[in-house]
């Protein structure tokens, strides 16, 4: 874009001058009905979905904040919480690059997802979340071309609500806990994806998340199906700049594998995790689930640095015979963060068979805690689990905790269970640093090999991505 | 290039070295023997500055600078290098990773030029070739799952590489079978040169008929306790530490 053009750009979307903040529309805190008719017929959504999120909302309103986790925080107060922030400059959803707001493709830039590199670059779709409203799609027509839909979910909302009344709340339902049932309700938005049967997704797909206004909760909605046969990739990035204030995220994600389908699902997130003393950071309540018909295969994966709280546990239910399920997680925590995640591997079908390799590293006071379950149902004949859960602690003042539960109603079952915790060795140490490498970085490498297992399950750039995240995020972690 | 003077220097503050004197020229190879717990792995691990291991008198000076000084990845960038005799292994970090990030420390420290991925993986193979490793243990986890005779030619491996002005090298024979002693011999001999000092550290003859060095010391109690030439080693292999320690017999 030209300078001349820019200039236009500016003048025509900001008469009133350009500032250099974004302008935003946002809600005053507080949840009531009200808050989520206004939520609702600001997207102009139907009777039906309105009359979904306010049932959702009955059902929130007679649950309470679970207390089960290895996590200490004060009452979450939802009257503090603004349910609704939408960057004004986008009422007019851009038709193209060019025509999004300057400012927002700039905070993209900082946090190194240049949208038009990324256009041209090829090869990744992405849909970005800026707080509650998507920017753009990318790639759109070409992932029409192959059948695959790809936008936001009130997009799909609109334009495809016979898959919306099928499967939203089919994997996670509106009262299946007390933040799924508040996003039910609320949700601001999200990514949508169908993929046809016996399709290939032709490209990854990626979506950016990303909280910016102070004191808005974000509660994002994605759901995936991937019908008979079909493929796809997905990866999902979260940042959040750093703010004093605590920011709740609560998500949901759902995922249906039809049969023979396979989702590979990615995670790197690294919201603001709070200072060194506790101050600030994202709490993050996120549901997400997959279920697994026959034959299929759905794969989390996860790099989590960040937020001050993590309560996160994807899961598949293995509904279908010979269905897969794959949870890989690398969990860092570091000065005050608190992490409580895992996976649930629900196994219901016949020759069902899971994998859970779960790496935790904990430096600076920080705790994390793996909390798994593997459930083998009566008729799930020959199931097999294999779960390796491995802690690694930076120094002696941060804890790791390790909660494994097992269920098994099958007697053909084979579980088997692996648990390790070590320290980085100080012969290890001595070793990089007699070949002339520096402690952070010997630190850096050290840890990297140690998640080698959950990295090599992720794409190429988002390895790379995840093991810089790890250096920084390890910068000054060894005294 | 190394002048160690009176050193002495505890391990978890216990007394080790009790006063040792050492002088290595360019050029020269150093055998030191000595009984079991006599303090040659802890003469190694000093000079190379491991946590625990505190120089409490006298000094060692390194191209005239005092290594106390330095920290251990300074000395590794100042050209010290140490094979190890128990090497350990860092799990999912691969050797090739491992080697990248000594080498292009090291040889930035140094002022040499930097080695592109393309060069790096030839010369890689090629230091591997030379002490009998196949080029796959470049993607293996550093040590990890070596027997213990790979593991002692790994250590040589980088230390090829790595092309150090002064090399530590800290029983690299012992778990050796006689092939893999001979390869890593010939691999020792490739870097004597008039600019390079070598300390070997051995228990047994067989490896200086091999890397015939120019002195040979006899370390007891923290001390050197008496020096001489190649004979020297003939000499203790046929009479063991007691006529030097004044004990009936060495175990
Ligand atoms: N961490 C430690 N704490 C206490 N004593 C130690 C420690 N490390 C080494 N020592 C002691 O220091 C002494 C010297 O050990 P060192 O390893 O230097 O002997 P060495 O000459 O290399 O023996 P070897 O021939 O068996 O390799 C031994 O008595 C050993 O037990
Ligand atoms: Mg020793």
């Amino acid at each position: 874009m030209s300078q001349a053009e820019l200039d236009k750009l500016i003048r025509s979307n900001y008469e009133a001058g350009f500032t250099t903040t974004v302008d935003a529309e946002t809600l005053p805190p507080g949840l009531s009905e009200d808050v989520i008719r206004f939520l609702s017929a600001k997207k102009g959504e139907p009777e039906w979905m309105l009359e979904w999120r306010l049932d959702s909302y009955h059902k929130w309103l007679e649950m309470s904040s679970p207390d089960w986790a290895h996590l200490h925080h004060p009452p979450i107060d939802v009257n503090e919480v603004s349910f609704y922030s939408k960057p004004k400059s986008l009422d007019d959803a851009p038709k193209s690059l060019d025509e999004v707001d300057p400012e927002l493709l700039a905070t993209y830039e900082k946090l190194g997802i240049p949208l038009h590199e990324q256009e041209m670059l090829a090869g990744v779709a992405v849909d970005v979340v800026f707080d509650s409203t998507s920017v753009f799609t990318t790639f759109k027509e070409k992932l029409w071309e192959a059948g695959v839909i790809f936008c936001s979910i009130s997009e799909a909302i609109q334009n495809h609500p016979e898959l919306i009344k099928k499967y939203m709340g089919s994997v996670v339902p509106k009262g299946d806990n007390f933040y799924a049932a508040l996003n039910s309700a609320v949700f601001s938005d999200g990514s949508f994806v169908y993929i046809p049967k016996g399709v290939r997704c032709p490209m990854e797909l990626s979506t950016y998340f990303r909280i910016n206004e102070a004191n808005t909760g974000q509660f994002e909605r994605t759901l995936i199906i991937a019908d008979e046969g079909s493929y796809v990739s997905y990866l999902e990035g979260c940042t959040a700049p750093q703010r004093d204030e605590n920011q709740l995220h609560a998500a949901v994600v759902e995922l249906v594998a039809l049969p023979g389908a396979e989702i590979k699902y990615s995670t790197v997130q690294n919201w603001y995790p709070g200072d060194e003393n506790g101050k600030g950071g994202i709490y993050n309540f996120v549901t997400k689930r997959g279920v697994a018909h026959d034959n299929s295969k759905i794969s989390w994966t996860q790099v989590e640095t960040g937020s001050a709280i993590t309560w996160k546990y994807p899961s598949v239910i293995l509904r279908g015979d010979n269905s897969i399920g794959e949870f890989y997680s690398v969990a860092l925590t570091r000065h005050m963060q608190q992490a409580d995640t895992g996976t649930k591997m629900i196994h219901l079908g016949k020759n069902t068979k899971s994998t859970i390799i779960s790496k935790g590293i904990s430096a600076g006071r920080s705790s994390n805690t793996y909390r798994g379950l593997v459930r083998i149902s009566p008729r799930a004949e020959n199931a097999r689990n294999f779960t390796q859960c491995d802690s690694l602690l930076l120094g002696d003042t941060c804890g790791a905790h390790t909660f494994p539960y097992i269920e098994s109603k099958n007697p053909s079952a084979t579980i088997e269970h692996e648990a390790t915790t070590s320290k980085v060795s100080d012969d290890q140490m001595f070793l990089c640093r007699q070949r002339g490498i520096d402690p952070e970085k010997a630190v850096s490498m050290i840890v990297n090999g140690f998640c080698k297992e959950v990295f090599k399950e992720l794409p190429m750039e988002f390895a790379v991505e995840a093991g810089k995240l790890l250096e920084v995020s390890l910068e000054g972690a060894v005294g | 290039m190394l002048e160690i003077r009176d050193l002495h220097a505890t391990v978890a503050d216990k007394p080790i070295l009790k006063g040792l004197n050492l002088t290595v020229n360019p050029g020269e190879v150093h055998a030191i023997m000595g009984p079991n717990g006599s303090g040659k792995s802890t003469l190694a691990n000093v000079l190379a500055g491991r946590d625990n291991y505190a120089i409490t008198g006298g000094e060692a000076l390194f191209e005239g600078s005092s290594l106390a000084d330095l920290e251990p990845e300074e000395r590794a960038q100042a050209g010290l290098f140490l094979a190890f005799q128990y090497p350990v292994e860092i799990p999912g970090v691969s050797n090739m990773e491992f080697l990248k990030a000594a080498l292009e420390s090291v040889r930035g420290a140094q002022g040499k030029e930097e080695w592109d991925s393309v060069t790096l993986l030839r010369q890689a193979r090629a230091a591997c070739k030379q002490v009998n490793l196949d080029a796959s243990f470049l993607k293996r986890g550093v040590n990890e799952g070596f027997s213990g005779g790979e593991k002692k030619r790994n250590e040589i491996m980088q230390m090829l590489l790595m092309e150090p002005k002064l090399a530590l090298l800290d029983e690299t024979d012992s778990g050796l079978d006689i092939d893999a002693l001979q390869t890593v011999a010939k691999g020792v001999n490739s870097l004597r040169s008039p600019e390079r000092g070598i300390v070997l550290v051995t228990h047994y003859q067989r490896l200086l008929d091999y890397i015939v060095p120019d002195f040979v010391h006899v370390l007891s109690n923290g001390q050197i306790i008496k020096s001489g030439g190649k004979e020297l080693a003939h000499e203790l292999e046929e009479k063991g530490y007691g006529w030097l320690t004044g004990e009936e017999e060495s175990a």
